[in-house]
């Protein structure tokens, strides 16, 4: 009462701020409430759970080959994933956006799908298309000796078809708003396509590809149904750390599986942290 | 550079935004296209940069044939209307983008001495680092102008340059690249819709009105000979008068002006009256005034109201005028034209009777 008193009757002399949102104890109670029922509480059990191993046990337990090669495998074919969506996904929104042709309004709508599919559907799906005998794992493997399906490859396969959405969806608004003038006024320094299209265009799209980036990555990590399917998992090559988790989880082992969960979660935030900090310096200058 | 533009004509889909527009500009002049929005003159500034293609015409720039050849190989410096600098890239790697896409790029110590020549004639070299988020409206049209400059171009063309700024800045500005102008002599096209802008910076003024160019004269001629009614009516702060032409005179009514002899023959028409070719007097009349404001030495400026329209005047030297009051109308002359488009010089019948 005398805290919201004193907020209230602000010092003489001095404006009081103008707030967005009415009553700003009561909303940002509400919103850290919320905040912590629904994100930090469930993370601190996933923080507490493999503290019952103590720290001896949690650090044996995350540094067995098995977890390792997990864990290598998730977030290095994330990272590989979302690279090769990068290009990718930009391709598309730029097609969206810039070009008209027949079909573009089926391509919009179609490029949602791995959002709508169930992981597992798609999981299947790509499985087929890709095993030796498959329509594009034949093929490959008859001319490239490349197989695709129960390899490294397939994994990164299946975590670009989910990821590439998150970047087209995410380049796409941006790619619409940007005015043509920069690109035009480029052109009248005498600068060729290709170099308006790497010094000006790809810049200004710069720290929007990289919030796809970090979204897309964010979803490979994570990603469990589409991936299980294609992976073959057989331990220490082919193993995600989802399943790793799932595996602990059917063998009673819930501390353990908590604290690949755990190395998972600190990982991931380091990751995009490390995105975040980097956009902010992309973004230097600019309101 | 020359300018040589030949019945450029322009459609989008089934409208024409440039109907056959001829225009030839002088080396080293600068000249303005002046229109209201949508008569085709930021098309045809496009067209001139390259950005647009013409449907037919041709465009011809220090007598070479731009047909064909892209933007990028004009050599044309273009201002644009929101000055499009690059938000990623500081003031000097924007002024510097120009120099660095070049075939035979120069050298990094050379780009950054002209580079900063370049800011000291804009007179903004303390803005070097600065993003173009981080400066005012002012300074970034004085950065557009000094990264179009950096091209050393032959022409430089200026689209609405001066819209985003405020007024006191924008007559600054207008002053200055006027000035600048003149000691690099490069040819210069200048796109407006105020006429005040046009009149002030141009050599001459191309009126452009629906996709044509209807008249192209100096700023003198273009108040003393207007060739349309639309001139007339836009270039100058001439009201419009409806008027009855009969036998060789024009009946202003039910408007309280005297009528006006003039050469046309009968039938609508109307006059376009400048302020000081209206006189105002004392004394019980139907029109009355609504406004008077004296402006230093000058004479009073007055806004009367005749019937439902409203007209600009100049009151006598030394006489002011009650708000309110009513007042007698009188006009000393003015261009009147028919419907036709046919012109004539109106003259007052008292004056003739007397004459």
């Amino acid at each position: 009462m005398s805290g919201s008193a004193a907020a209230l009757g602000a010092a003489p002399g001095r404006a009081a701020p103008i707030r967005a949102i009415p009553g700003f104890r009561t909303s940002l109670g509400i919103t850290l409430l919320w905040a912590a029922s629904i994100v930090v509480i469930p993370l601190l059990a996933l923080l507490l759970r493999p503290l019952e191993l103590g720290p001896l046990g949690l650090w044996e337990s995350l540094t067995e080959p098995r977890v390792l090669a997990a864990l290598r495998l998730s977030f290095g074919a994330a990272f590989v994933a979302a690279l090769l969506d990068l290009p990718l996904g930009l391709l598309l929104a730029w097609a969206i956006v810039r070009l008209r042709f027949p079909g573009r309004g089926m391509l919009d709508a179609a490029l949602d799908l791995p959002f709508a599919l169930p992981t597992a559907v798609a999981g299947i799906a790509l499985t087929a298309l890709t095993a030796p005998n498959g329509w594009l794992g034949a093929p490959l493997m008859a001319v490239f000796g490349l197989k695709v399906a129960f390899t490294e490859v397939g994994v990164v396969f299946a975590l670009m078809f989910v990821g590439l959405p998150f970047i087209a969806r995410t380049v796409e608004p941006v790619l619409r708003d940007m005015p043509l003038d920069a690109e035009e006024a480029a052109a009248t320094l005498g600068a060729s396509r290709a170099q308006t299209l790497w010094r000006v265009v790809l810049p200004a799209l710069l720290p929007t590809l990289l919030t796809g980036f970090g979204l897309a990555f964010a979803r490979a990590v994570g990603e469990y149904g589409s991936v299980i399917f294609i992976a073959g998992n057989l331990p220490m090559i082919t193993e995600i750390a989802p399943l790793l988790i799932v595996i602990r989880l059917e063998q009673f082992d819930y501390a353990g599986a908590a604290a690949v969960g755990l190395a998972m979660l600190a990982l991931s935030f380091v990751v995009l942290l490390a995105i975040n900090m980097l956009q902010r310096r992309l973004r230097r200058g600019r309101r | 550079m020359s300018v040589d533009v030949q019945d450029i004509v322009r459609r989008f889909g089934t409208t024409a935004a440039l109907k056959g527009v001829s225009l030839s500009v002088r080396e080293g002049e600068f000249l303005a296209l002046l229109g209201p929005s949508g008569s085709g003159k930021t098309t045809l500034l496009r067209i001139l940069a390259g950005l647009e293609g013409s449907d037919s015409g041709t465009v011809h720039i220090a007598g070479q044939d731009m047909t064909g050849v892209p933007a990028r190989e004009r050599n044309i410096g273009v201002v644009f209307q929101h000055y499009a600098l690059f938000r990623h890239m500081t003031v000097f790697d924007n002024v510097a983008f120009g120099l660095r896409v070049r075939r035979q790029r120069p050298s990094s110590a050379e780009i950054a001495a002209r580079v900063r020549r370049l800011l000291e004639l804009v007179q903004v070299p303390e803005l070097e680092r600065r993003y173009p988020d981080q400066i005012s409206g002012g300074q970034r049209q004085r950065v557009a102008l000094a990264r179009a400059l950096a091209i050393e171009p032959r022409l430089l063309l200026l689209d609405e340059p001066f819209g985003a700024l405020d007024a006191l800045v924008r007559k600054e500005v207008r002053r200055w690249v006027r000035s600048l102008h003149d000691s690099l002599g490069i040819t210069t096209i200048l796109v407006t819709h105020d006429q005040e802008e046009a009149m002030e910076m141009a050599d001459r003024i191309a009126v452009m009105q629906g996709g044509r160019i209807v008249q192209l004269d100096a700023v003198g001629a273009l108040l003393r000979d207007p060739a349309t009614a639309f001139v007339a009516g836009f270039i100058g702060e001439a009201t419009r008068l409806p008027c009855q032409v009969r036998n060789g005179v024009a009946h202003f009514d039910p408007l309280p002006v005297l009528p006006l002899q003039v050469a046309l023959p009968d039938g609508p028409a109307a006059a376009f009256v400048r302020p000081a070719e209206i006189s105002v007097r004392h004394g019980a009349g139907t029109a009355s005034v609504r406004l008077c404001r004296t402006e230093g030495e000058g004479p009073a400026r007055l806004i009367v109201q005749a019937g439902d329209i409203m007209l600009d005047a100049l009151a006598n030297p030394g006489e002011s005028f009650e708000k309110g009051e009513s007042c007698r109308l009188s006009i000393r002359g003015s261009h009147v034209f028919a419907e036709s488009g046919e012109r004539a010089q109106g003259v007052p019948l008292a004056e003739v009777m007397v004459g």
